[in-house]
């Protein structure tokens, strides 16, 4: 038994590094730092060692023969989760790129609304060490921060120390659009945040106001989704009052229609207020089972995020057309490819089509896909690289045991060497 | 296997060969000497009436790091322009503005490149900067790793620990990020953004810890000296884009006090306050400062005209500078206690005043300093243009008719406000072959490259001597990459994985102490999972590490 210490984590999105594990042959134990999602995440038994086609268990070769014959038949694949680290991206997107498929990540329909609002208007941002040595106000809007990431606080807010605030438990937070569900957003002087609860879809006219008063305009009526003008009027002049203010949303929890355009009301607020002298960011939530990785890799390969086809042989981005869910329900694709080396829960859509799953040992299906690939996961099985939510920082992932699985990488590398 | 390429005229600078007619012979991926007469040749090129020079190196150019992957992501309409299929060896991609990173490999080799050196690798985002480049076939790369605007730095400065602990803590991050130079962009103004400063001169306070951008520029390019760092340090100088600041790069010049320093963009910093719309040209003092002062050497940055994009670690001048986006959308990001980034598409146009004299001032620049070992040829890629422009740009410098008929189109207050009609000089071939190979692997340190005579590696370019330099240099007839055959007639033929070249400048150990408790205290990382590992740059298979020597000079 060994116990390993300053363990990242690819799960939380937020770049916990600190984690200690202990290792007892391929059974892992947290037992340092560890949090309501990352624990179970880190502690998930292995139960598949063996790749299997149509139930019958076969060695890797086998299985990447059998899935390369189903792709090369294939007259539109599409490869769905896209969930794995930098190297398990390349493979898959030199894959899609041999066999003219359409690539989804998982997490994309959420990221969008980040996406259309970045590509039509851009944003001003920050990362999470500026925010736990700058921040003296943090808005989050429509979002349970601490569900998202149930250490943020301990580690981004709450800090004993920070370079530049002389008293970092005196930052303030207000939530707006969405009450937290706990109470790590108390100060550890027992100071609570402020919170404006609304309808979540009701985040539109709220956001408008807010942009609104920031810029001095003024508004006729005296509440807007429940909440009181004078209230918003106090979290615009907060936000002007701030040194370091930071605004944080998770874009998938902006359950809506068009919520970009709230993305993009919230960005061009925070640009306004740093023509108002001073400073403000945003901090887009994110970093969930490779989502950010997945963009990244797409990103610097194709040019595009991580819902782009290949079928005409060169890459093509659609943010819409190319959700896989809108091709499978249109009977537009013919093959499905689900990659998912981090959750077991996160099982393919339910099609009719043939299916080749690489999936993190351990996943249950209602329906035995034609191919199934267990591949180990990153960060537990073998070293790799993820991306943090905040897009810049890639966290060098370890390997704590060994199970023998294959990388997402290794597993896709021989499925295009079977072609 | 034994290649003979025959009877080329080969412009060597670097063993001072001008157009002299040459065999090259080539064996496991070196130049060699002639061999024995009966050994014998497997494969012969006849070069006969065709160009040699040794395989080109782009000494500054975006093409690793997290503010080039929000660039692509920020400009999907760009990259629709230009849609890269796949072929049976190449991969699909995109290129225009800022290409993908396959494409990035293939057309630089299809250009006769053979390295490109991503200047802004903030240590913090390294990891993406060596991951993009890794994904980066044929070329070699490397990479200026960025400080000066990091808080840690700054906290050295206002404790005033001496120049020997600054010394470790550079040493120590060229290390951890694996880098072969160190970069300062907009010295402290990065961080003094941060801290709601909108403008950062030579001699001016950051408010939180007093220290000026003078005084990072002295320290910084002290410790890349006397670290025995070949690469000067690389200066991206404050207030860039301002009208009138070619007073501060005269400054700054003057003020690092013959320590040997790089400005990078130089024709970004070139800029004075006269005539009617209070902008003109600074080109001539400039070149005058470099021509009087050998321990300055300068890239250009030249602009051209067309779309392309901005992307910077001046988060400072660029959020100053995004009115001018076009298309109207941008971006910026304080970063990490470490450094920052601003991407702003611009389109540069020869009917608008200020574009039509930034083209001239880069050229001026060009043309007015004598010595083509201290200046090279970049756009600063993708900022001023992107590096598929190179050609032109090379026509432009040699060919003065050519540059006269485009001078003649462009804004006409523009064409008052320059002298490039009276400048006569025209770049010969082994001048550009300085500007583009010899010079830049001598300024950059690489060992055995950028040169012709055997022990080198075999990164060859051949081209077809035609009058019109750009359709010469669109299309080399050959490029070989380490002795491999990777184009022919412009077009990639078979790809590889070039290596990314690295210095390893020594530090006392005991430096980690002061870092790991900062580490713990402020930043979001251990700093044990900072550091980069050799594994990280090979294990996908797709690089090695080259660990180039360092220069005398030690203290």
């Amino acid at each position: 038994m060994t116990e390993i210490t300053e363990v990242p984590s690819p799960f939380c999105g937020i770049g916990t590094d600190d984690l200690t594990v202990q290792v007892d042959g391929i059974a892992l134990k947290v037992i340092k730092n560890g949090c309501a999602i990352n624990t179970p995440m880190f502690e998930q038994v292995v139960t598949d060692t063996k790749a299997r086609v149509n139930g019958n268990e076969v060695s890797l070769d086998v299985a990447a023969v059998r899935a390369a014959a189903l792709l090369k038949d294939s007259l539109q694949p599409v490869i769905g989760g896209c969930a794995s680290d930098v190297s398990g991206m390349r493979a898959l997107l030199s894959l899609a790129d041999r066999i003219g498929a359409v690539v989804d990540n998982i997490n994309f329909t959420g990221a969008r609304n980040n996406f259309l609002a970045l590509q039509d208007s851009g944003w001003m941002n920050t990362t999470l060490a500026e925010v736990k040595n700058r921040c003296d106000l943090l808005l989050v809007v429509g979002t349970d921060l601490e569900s998202f990431a149930p250490r943020f606080f301990e580690r981004y807010l709450w800090t004993r120390e920070s370079l530049f605030l002389d008293n970092p438990r005196q930052r303030e937070v207000v939530y707006l659009g969405k009450a937290p569900s706990g109470q790590a957003s108390t100060s550890p002087d027992g100071k609570k945040a402020e919170v404006f609860d609304c309808a979540v879809d009701a985040l539109p006219e709220v956001i408008a106001v807010l942009r609104a008063l920031v810029n001095g305009k003024l508004i006729k009526a005296d509440t807007i989704a429940g909440i009181a003008i004078a209230d918003l009027k106090s979290i615009a002049d907060k936000l002007k009052r701030a040194k370091y203010s930071v605004v944080t949303w998770a874009a998938g929890a902006l359950n809506y229609r068009q919520a970009e355009l709230t993305v993009q009301t919230l960005s061009e607020m925070i640009k306004d207020i740093n023509d108002q002298n001073t400073r403000c960011s945003g901090l887009p939530l994110a970093g969930k089972e490779g989502d950010q990785t997945a963009n990244q890799v797409c990103g610097w390969t194709t040019g595009y995020p991580a819902r782009t086809r290949f079928s005409r042989g060169y890459p093509e981005y659609d943010p819409y057309l190319n959700d896989i869910n809108f091709l499978l329900a249109n009977g537009e694709a013919d093959v499905l490819l689900w990659v998912q080396a981090f959750n077991v829960k996160s099982v393919p859509p339910d099609t009719h089509l043939p299916t080749i799953v690489l999936g993190r040992s351990g996943m249950l299906f209602d329906k035995e896909p034609e191919v199934f690939i267990p591949v180990g996961t990153p960060g537990i099985d073998h070293a790799g690289h993820a991306y943090r939510m905040d897009n810049v920082v890639a966290i060098r992932l370890k390997k704590l045991r060994d199970s023998g699985l294959p990388s997402t990488a290794e597993a896709l590398r021989a499925i295009e060497q079977a072609l | 296997m034994l290649i003979k390429l025959t009877g080329g005229c080969v412009y060597d600078p670097a063993s001072g060969v001008d157009g002299k007619e040459r065999d090259i012979y080539i064996q496991d991926g070196r130049i060699v000497n002639q061999p024995e007469n009966q050994v014998q040749i497997d494969k012969e090129f006849d070069l006969k009436g065709k160009v040699v020079m040794s395989g080109a190196i782009d000494m500054h150019t975006h093409i690793g790091g997290g503010k080039g992957n929000i660039a692509r992501t920020l400009l999907p309409e760009d990259h629709r322009q230009d849609p890269v299929a796949r072929t049976a060896i190449t991969r699909s991609g995109c290129g225009h503005a800022m290409p993908s990173t396959f494409v990035t490999g293939y057309r630089y080799a299809e250009m006769g490149y053979t390295a490109g050196f991503e200047p802004a690798v903030l240590p913090i985002n390294a990891r993406q900067a060596h991951m993009e480049m890794a994904d980066i076939p044929i070329l070699d790369k490397g990479g200026y790793v960025m400080l000066g605007s990091d808080d840690y730095l700054l906290r050295m400065l206002t404790a005033k620990k001496d120049q020997k602990a600054i010394n470790d803590y550079v040493a120590w991050t060229i290390q951890s990020a694996k880098a072969i130079g160190v970069k300062v962009v907009n010295p402290g103004g990065i961080n003094a953004f941060k801290f709601n400063q909108r403008k950062l001169d030579l001699d001016e306070q950051n408010i939180h810890y007093g220290v000026t951008p003078r005084q990072i520029l002295q320290v910084l390019a002290t410790a890349v000296k006397e670290l025995g760092v070949s690469h000067p340090l690389h200066v991206h100088g404050c207030n860039l884009g301002v009208p009138g600041n070619v007073q501060t790069t005269l400054d700054t010049i003057q003020g690092i006090g013959g320590l040997p320093m790089h400005l990078t963009h130089i024709q970004f910093h070139s800029y004075g306050t006269e005539g009617d719309f209070k902008f003109s040209s600074g080109a001539a003092q400039i070149a005058e400062a470099v021509n009087n002062n050998k321990n300055i050497t300068i890239d250009v940055g030249q602009i051209l005209f067309g779309q392309t994009v901005t992307a910077s670690g001046d988060n400072m001048r660029q959020h100053a500078n995004h009115k001018h986006a076009s298309p109207n959308k941008w971006v910026t990001m304080d970063i990490e206690c470490d450094a920052g980034c601003g991407i702003v598409p611009f389109k540069y146009r020869d009917q608008n005043f200020v574009n039509a004299l930034q083209w001239a001032i880069g050229l001026e620049t060009f043309l007015l300093v004598d010595d083509p070992w201290r200046i090279f040829l970049t756009t600063d890629h993708p900022n001023g243009a992107p590096f598929t422009s190179y050609p032109h740009l090379i026509r432009l410098l040699m060919d003065r008719s050519f540059r006269n008929d485009v001078l003649s189109r462009i804004h006409p207050e523009a064409q008052k406000m320059t002298t490039l009609a009276t400048i006569t000089r025209e770049y010969t071939l082994q001048e550009i072959a300085i500007m583009t190979r010899a010079g830049a692997a001598r300024l950059i340190g690489l060992k055995d490259r950028g040169g012709l005579s055997p022990g080198n590696f075999a990164d060859i370019t051949v081209y077809t001597d035609h009058a019109d330099r750009q359709l010469m240099f669109e299309k080399p007839n050959y490029v070989f990459k380490d002795g491999e055959l990777v184009v022919v007639d412009g077009t990639v033929v078979k790809t590889k994985w070039g290596t990314t070249h690295m210095v390893k400048p020594d530090f006392d150990p005991s430096v980690e102490k002061g870092l790991k408790d900062y580490f713990d205290r402020y930043l979001t990382m251990k700093l044990g999972n900072f550091k980069i590992s050799d594994d990280e740059i090979t294990e996908d298979g797709r690089g090695s590490l080259t660990v180039h020597p360092l220069s005398g000079g030690m203290a």
